[in-house]
């Protein structure tokens, strides 16, 4: 069974991207919850290596990475659980971590067991563009397309970053953290035009996105939305119970990326 | 290699929604560096506002009871708020008054650059709030009031250790959700490019008066400068004009808290690896999968996992050297100081002091040392006493 490229999990109409950290509450949960977040509509999901400090997130995400950490998730386990639900999930598998949980791995060694392991993408929020010849070499090498992150104030960068993109860009809908929402003011149409004039490549948008309406009518004008808080919020409250409910969470809201295409 | 390197260290480890803020700053700091107008500001205010240049202080007493070389000691602690904190608190405080800005946030462990950058914010007429681990707000408890009395807002904070290393992420997390009118006043020689030039930059200053008063006092250069280092501001100042003279020996001491070879240790050099966190690349305290270690030390200032990439830069080369001094010694120095020369000073520069009391006896009479007390002791008097085992009722 061959995995799907990242590029064609977006050929089948408006993508729905769900986010977990991995380990969170327990391995065990999340070997489960990753063939049945596929099973229920997700085109790619994104798996969160835990990291004791995670800056970029909002205190939900935060809870999750302790969560996880407290239950002993490591880097090594992460590898182990990919390659075991590789056996049954075809759809694209990206990590999101930070730089020090690559840097201290060892580049290469993590890109080549993320490799092997069936991952596809890996996003890094604390490695903008200046700093991603660190890592974007080695990725190359590896097959694995470091996932480019652009911003409400990225404006000229934009097209700077683009060119370079791969994979597909991560839109960031909103200032500060991750968390949800109940608004989105950014222009988040605009910023997907200006990718698009420098690199024909999909856009998804994430940070804030919560419910079927936003992931609606933020596909409407990029390729398909990013949500992790939302979720990793259910797994809190469900805990190891978390599947049936993520699931159902999961289907209303492909539902309203698939509002989007028509 | 991006910019703002030391060596391999530094660079911008930094989310895409900052990159253009700090792109900005770069520039902003590029013009105003050599700006007559903005350093002639700055200088008025360190002379007439914070009461420098600070005293190179003859330890007489101290010198003659160690029996070894002359000891000098630079008097940061009589900067007004009481540390060398002000002068880089005041430098982009007006930096951002010049962008445009009208509102700091800061990150303070111990207390000191909040209240410096509080200070600063109520001179120049801008809003202030303050990020502080909620360890850190009992253990400083005097500080916190000081800053509520200057007009900031201080936000005790909730996540992983509470203390200094928590603060500083919360801080980044403010910034990344209000950029536009807020400028981010990093305290220490650390973080993203362009703050550990910055920072080093305004601190620079230390050295820079250190030279020439050893020069009138002595006709000579110190054979040694000794700083305490946990981000590394005060030991960066204390040093930066020194780099180039391979004759005076650099020493920074950092936090061992309970000892370099327990899990309560702030000591980064001694027990750390290299690691990209906070913004730069530089030595990490962290365990075999890069989680930052939950460190400590008795100091709230010095109990931060990480040390600034200029530092780092110069372990690697050798240029200076990093000594570990544990909450006993450093306790030990913190009352020797204020009996032998009545002179109290701050729980982070006792590491410095302590390991003076080690290495004076070992040099000569005709050797000079200078060790930079970074603050004064007044917000460690009642931690002090508890350590003790006396409950004073701050």
């Amino acid at each position: 069974m061959s995995n799907i490229a990242i590029a064609d999990a977006f050929a089948n109409g408006k993508a729905f991207i769900p986010f977990i950290t991995c380990g969170d509450p327990d391995l065990e949960t999340t070997a489960k919850l990753i063939p049945a977040m596929a099973e229920a509509g997700a085109d790619l999901i994104e798996i969160g290596i835990p990291f004791s400090d995670p800056t970029a997130e909002g205190p939900v995400i935060q809870d999750g990475n302790l969560r996880a950490l407290s239950a002993g998730c490591t880097t090594d386990k992460v590898f182990e659980l990919v390659r075991e639900v590789r056996k049954t999930v075809t759809i694209p598998l990206v990590f999101m971590t930070y730089a020090n949980v690559v840097y201290s791995y060892g580049a290469e060694r993590f890109l080549k067991t993320a490799a092997e392991a069936g991952i596809q993408g890996l996003i890094l929020p604390d490695v903008p563009y200046e700093e991603k010849a660190e890592f974007d070499p080695l990725c190359k090498q590896y097959g694995i397309d470091l996932i480019s992150m652009i911003a409400p104030t990225s404006h000229e960068r934009i097209r700077m970053i683009a060119s370079e993109a791969s994979g597909f860009v991560y839109c960031v809908s909103s200032l500060g953290v991750t968390g949800v929402r109940s608004e989105i003011t950014t222009d988040i149409g605009a910023m997907v035009e200006l990718v698009k004039q420098s690199c024909d490549i999909p856009c998804a948008v994430g940070f804030g996105i919560s419910t079927p309406e936003q992931a609606e009518s933020m596909s409407r004008v990029s390729d398909g939305a990013i949500v992790g808080s939302a979720i990793v919020k259910i797994i809190a409250e469900y805990s190891r119970d978390c599947i049936p409910p993520v699931c159902d969470y999961v289907r209303s809201m492909k539902d309203g990326c698939r509002r989007a295409d028509s | 290699m991006s910019n703002g390197r030391f060596g391999i260290h530094g660079g911008q480890y930094i989310p895409e929604t900052l990159m253009n803020a700090v792109l900005e700053l770069e520039q902003a700091y590029n013009k105003y560096k050599n700006d007559p107008e903005f350093l002639a500001e700055l200088d008025d205010l360190m002379k007439n506002y914070v009461g420098r240049p600070s005293l190179l202080y003859y330890a007489e007493k101290m010198t003659n009871d160690l029996g070894g070389c002359k000891i000098y000691l630079k008097r940061e602690d009589l900067n007004h708020t009481g540390s060398h904190k002000i002068n880089n608190a005041l430098g982009q405080c007006l930096l951002a008054k010049k962008m445009g800005k009208t509102r700091v946030i800061a990150e303070t462990g111990a207390g000191q650059h909040g209240v410096a950058t509080a200070t600063a914010a109520a001179l120049l007429g801008l809003e202030c709030e303050v990020y502080m681990g909620r360890l850190d707000c009992e253990r400083q408890a005097l500080n916190v009031y000081r800053m509520k009395l200057l007009g900031t807002k201080v936000h005790p904070v909730d996540t992983g250790t509470k203390t200094l290393k928590d603060a500083v992420s919360e801080t980044f997390r403010e910034w990344v959700s209000r950029i536009e009118d807020t400028h981010y006043v990093l305290g220490s020689v650390m973080g993203p490019h362009p703050f550990p030039t910055i920072v080093r930059d305004f601190q620079a200053v230390i050295s820079k008066e250190i030279k020439e008063q050893m020069l009138e006092r002595e006709g000579r250069l110190p054979d040694a400068v000794l700083a305490c280092v946990g981000g590394g501001s005060n030991a960066i100042g204390a040093f930066y004009n020194f780099i180039d003279e391979p004759s005076v020996k650099l020493i920074g001491c950092e936090a061992a808290g309970r000892g370099i070879d327990t899990f309560e240790t702030a000591a980064t050099l001694s027990t750390g690896r290299l690691g990209i966190f906070h913004g730069m690349k530089s030595y990490f305290c962290q365990d075999e999968y890069g989680q930052i270690a939950p460190v400590y030390s008795i100091s709230a200032g010095l109990d931060y996992p990480g040390i600034g990439p200029e530092h780092a830069m110069l372990f690697d080369s050798g240029r200076a050297e990093y000594v570990a001094i544990t909450d006993d010694e450093a306790v030990d120095a913190f009352e020797y100081l204020s009996r032998t020369e009545g002179i109290i000073p701050a729980i982070e520069s006792a590491h410095a002091v302590a390991h003076a009391i080690k290495l004076a006896p070992t040099m000569n009479k005709d050797q000079i040392m200078v060790i930079n007390i970074s603050g004064r002791g007044d917000k460690d008097v009642a931690a002090m006493a508890r350590y003790r085992g006396e409950d004073i009722h701050e």
